[in-house]
């Protein structure tokens, strides 16, 4: 069949406005189940994070909410380290660090995590549950293929750290994705987070020599997204981060 | 029914299966088939899309320019999988998690493309949704088998509910590591395939 030009330009016009519209529409309609749904499986993460709950739990609606009655949510200032009085959920860091007016450009020592701005707001998640009292920290970097999206646990007394995952990744399932291994991440529990010179926590090639209190195995055929892991939690825990917060809280109690 | 579409029926179960015999879709295989859950889900997407994309391209058959063929078949094929893909976000979060980026490769998923160009280009809708459908359950009868044996004998469980106990719950069953790996998949598609060709030599090559 012989379709004049006209046609196939015509054709394929069509195409591309049905195509959009189906998709667009499909993807407006179902956005509010989707964020709920990203927000129940953040809280299950902060939650498993602290060591509330047993790697297979279920973890239904009705136990994170009761959960997170015994975790405060607060803002702070990145640079200060002080409260900031608005509610936890109406900032949104990886946003605002968009925006010139609400970030700050991040310091050059700590360009290898590749975070171009840092958000001059950050949500800490204050868990006051008894006995497992800790600090829950987002924390974000760039991998190998994609930023990777986690939360890091600390006691409440910066003596080690509690626990680590990444809620979200592009990383290569089967190297890089082994970052969701929980035997991977059972590696971190215990560790010591400050030493002498700041932050000891790390994260090294195996094959490394290292100091065994504070760094953890890296992960065979995974060099860069292990390196963005190291380069992340000494970004973030570093004074750029979450820092000067980490020292107040310390010192207050 | 008449003959013709028993055979569109029946074909891709077994002498025509497409992974198996036409030994497309399996990188999917591969990777989603740990958990029978997972099978399962990847399953029902790939229907979806399938039936849906065979549908609409044989309903457009005579209208698609042939220099853009190809890209058209892409195009319905793409936005699909993405609804697809954003309802399993929306209905069942936890498993899409499980299943990450291959919901979003049914588009590189060779039966689709393949099926649109070998079928739903010259054949009737009707004809069309009905060879979508008997291919994604070959498809599927291949993932599940896969699926049920990798989850069994690699966990000791059967969707999620333990069947055999495994040594670290303080049973007696010690979990077969290889089947958690994809050559452990690769092992038993290839059995598969030893299985099938010796019941039906016609399906046997000619050296």
């Amino acid at each position: 069949m012989d379709f004049s030009n006209k046609y196939v330009l015509g054709f394929a016009l069509l195409l591309c406005v049905v195509c959009s519209a189906l998709v667009s529409s499909t993807a407006v309609a179902l956005k509010e189940r989707q964020d709920a749904n990203k927000e129940l499986d953040q809280r299950r993460q902060v939650i498993r994070v602290a060591g509330l709950a047993q790697a297979g739990d279920a973890l239904p609606k009705e136990t994170v909410d009761t959960l997170f009655e015994s975790i405060q949510g607060r803002v702070i200032d990145r640079e200060t380290g002080d409260y900031i009085d608005v509610p936890v959920a109406s900032v949104d860091p990886i946003k605002e660090s968009k925006d010139a007016e609400m970030s700050a450009k991040t310091p050059s020592e700590f360009k290898a995590a590749q975070v171009s701005r840092l958000s001059n707001r950050l949500q800490v998640f204050e868990v006051k549950t008894p006995g497992k009292e800790c600090l829950v920290l987002p924390i974000h970097g760039k991998g190998l293929w994609s930023t990777m999206y986690g939360y890091l646990a600390v006691k409440n007394d910066l003596s080690e750290v509690v626990g680590i995952t990444f809620y979200a990744h592009g990383e290569t399932p089967g190297l890089g994705g082994e970052i969701d291994n929980p035997s991977w991440k059972a590696q971190f529990p215990g560790k010591s987070v400050f030493g002498a010179d700041g932050v000891g926590l790390g994260v090294v090639k195996a094959s490394a020599p290292r100091d065994k209190d504070y760094e953890v195995d890296g992960l065979s055929g995974a060099t860069i997204t292990t390196k963005g892991v190291d380069a992340t939690i000494k970004l973030w825990l570093g004074p750029a981060g979450y820092g000067p917060y980490l020292e107040q809280f310390k010192t207050q109690g | 029914m008449d003959k013709a579409t028993r055979g569109i029926l029946l074909d891709p179960l077994h002498e025509q299966n497409p992974i198996t015999l036409q030994v497309l879709g399996i990188c999917s295989a591969l990777a989603v088939t740990t958990k029978l859950e997972t099978a399962f889900v990847m399953s029902a997407a790939l229907t979806f899309v399938l039936v849906c994309s065979n549908t609409t391209i044989s309903l457009l058959r005579n209208k698609i320019p042939g220099s853009i063929r190809i890209i058209t078949q892409l195009a319905i094929i793409a936005s699909l999988v993405i609804v697809a893909d954003q309802v399993l976000k929306a209905f069942l979060f936890d498993t899409s998690k499980a299943l990450s980026v291959f919901v979003g490769l049914i588009i590189t998923n060779c039966i689709v493309m393949g099926r649109a160009e070998a079928f739903a280009m010259a054949n009737p809708p009707m004809a069309s949704a009905l060879d979508g459908f008997a291919n994604s359950m070959g498809y599927s009868v291949v993932l599940i088998y896969v699926a049920l044996f990798r989850e069994l004998l690699g966990s000791g469980k059967v969707l999620g509910s333990p069947v055999f106990a495994s040594v670290s719950d303080g049973g007696w069953y010690v979990p077969n590591g290889l089947m958690v790996l994809s050559p452990g998949a690769f092992f038993l598609i290839g059995l598969l395939i030893w299985v099938q060709r010796s019941m039906t030599p016609t399906l046997q090559e000619a050296d």
